[in-house]
């Protein structure tokens, strides 16, 4: 009981329904269950196809589950992130759940510092205090400082990777999901991101990732879910 | 089960019940029902004919429903039935608490006057006398929609479509709404003008935490200013929810059409 878990996975399934496709249903797991505590980094694991984005999609609220409940630790109580009106999902992303997604969202015209500023300003910090910190996140990530002015969309895979990594990694939020943040860094970029996750781990976040690099995944992970087992039968 | 109660509990800016709107025997919606808090904005998306128009029409005040209620919460009365309140306070309401970004900015500027005394207006209309002030914050008004403020006294139609339509956002915030309706605000606009006038929305909505109702077809625009989204068609709403999950994991087969409609580029 002394530390409870941060994320609670009841029951979870996910079917799939392509209305346009003859109606055509995709069932991809169904009676997951999946508790995440702090200081615990779970990696999802699986071949592709298998369901890993999909339930992480389903943590975040992006995904709407067909049944179960997706419980995290908000403000020191469980909110069910499957039912929650989308204010409260959006304030649950703002203070408690951080996501590295593969790909970075562009938005024209903001400039690549200010992006990464955004979440701590939506969160009110000082705005000096905010670029400081993008400054030194920009530069432990190794983005040239010539590109920080610029709108991402025209960086490289790597350099956009690395942008959302710094975005999401600037906040300390309590649970993260990173979904293969890794996928196109070098490795000493690489090497810097697990520096990132463990530095995370030992603040006491609570960490589910998938990572198909394995070393990688043998550096950070405290543990490995099969998404398999809950395979929903088709 | 929290986040729930407090929903239930933080009393909400605009209240929709129930609401209907026949034209003769054509639907125009049916039975529409929502909440916005302050601060949250709603996109309505759908094809043409979907009834999205005849909403925001309805809810704003231009259109009376056939029936249902259209509460807001006013300064002045509470929540309040705008269609039960008297000619005079809801036009008064609308101008001082409201602001409306039409498709068109022919339609929502004033063509023989300059474009300075266009953002100036809705405080001339709120009672403000003092022409040095009114000038001063029309002036930075100018300059938050990235205008050239030489050109103040400049008539709408010597300026682009998308300077007419930053001067239509200008003159729609200048008085401090609490809530603005925008009908296709980057409709009839160039790609990249487009994009310009979205940044510059996202970052004053944020900077100034409005309540926004914004109607588009357009699921890009959707997804970059909306909280959450209302899918209408044939007059109904078919799907809600946040804007992320209705856009990636549509459940209703017309959402899905719509999403998996859009071009990539």
């Amino acid at each position: 009981m002394q530390n409870p878990p941060l994320i609670v996975v009841e029951d979870l399934a996910k079917t799939f329904v392509l209305h346009n496709a003859d109606s055509a249903t995709i069932p991809v797991f169904e009676g997951l269950h999946l508790e995440v505590g702090p200081g615990e980094c779970v990696v999802l694991a699986g071949e592709s196809g298998v369901g890993k984005s999909t339930l992480m999609r389903s943590i975040y609220g992006n995904y709407l589950p067909t049944q179960g409940a997706v419980r995290v630790m908000h403000d020191g109580a469980y909110v069910d992130i499957t039912k929650a009106a989308p204010h409260s999902v959006l304030d649950i992303r703002r203070r408690t759940l951080g996501y590295v997604s593969q790909f970075l969202r562009v938005i024209p015209r903001i400039s690549t510092l200010q992006l990464v500023m955004e979440p701590l300003l939506e969160n009110g910090v000082d705005p000096q205090e905010a670029q400081e910190r993008a400054e030194t996140l920009l530069n432990a990530l190794r983005l040239p400082k010539a590109h920080w002015d610029l709108p991402p969309a025209t960086f490289s895979g790597g350099e956009q990777q690395r942008v959302n990594i710094a975005r999401s990694f600037i906040r300390n939020y309590p649970v993260m999901l990173l979904d293969e943040p890794t996928a196109s860094l070098d490795a000493e970029n690489r090497a810097i991101v697990v520096t990132l996750i463990q530095q995370a781990l030992d603040r006491g976040a609570a960490l589910i990732g998938i990572f198909h690099d394995h070393d990688v995944r043998d550096a950070v992970a405290t543990r490995l879910f099969e998404v398999n087992q809950f395979k929903a039968a088709a | 089960m929290n986040a729930i109660s407090q929903t239930i509990q933080a009393a909400p800016l605009l209240r929709v019940s129930g609401l209907n709107k026949w034209y003769g025997h054509v639907v125009g919606c049916r039975d529409v029902s929502f909440e916005l808090r302050p601060g949250e904005v709603l996109g309505v998306v759908g094809e043409s004919g979907s009834g999205k128009t005849t909403l925001l029409n309805c809810i704003s005040g231009k259109l009376q429903p056939t029936s249902g209620a259209v509460e807001f919460d006013t300064s002045r009365f509470g929540l309040t039935d705008i269609y039960g309140l008297n000619e005079p306070d809801r036009r008064r309401m609308q101008r001082e608490e409201w602001g409306f970004v039409h498709q068109n900015p022919r339609d929502g500027l004033r063509m023989r006057v300059s474009g300075g005394a266009n953002v100036a207006e809705p405080l001339m209309n709120l009672g403000d006398r003092n022409f040095g002030r009114m000038r001063q914050a029309t002036i930075e008004w100018l300059e938050r929609v990235e205008l050239d403020t030489r050109r103040i006294d400049d008539k709408p139609r010597n300026f682009s479509g998308g300077m007419q339509q930053r001067i239509q956002v200008a003159r729609n915030l200048i008085h401090g709404p609490r809530l603005v309706f925008m009908d296709e605000p980057t409709g009839g606009l160039d790609v990249s003008v487009q994009a310009r006038l979205l940044d510059l929305l996202r970052e004053l909505v944020r900077d100034l935490g409005l309540a926004v109702i914004i109607v588009t077809h357009d699921m890009a625009v959707a997804r970059l200013m909306a909280d959450r989204l209302i899918v209408m068609k044939g007059g109904f709403v078919v799907e809600t929810g946040l804007t992320d999950q209705v856009l990636d994991d549509p459940q209703h087969p017309y959402t899905q059409l719509l999403v998996s409609s859009v071009l990539q580029i």
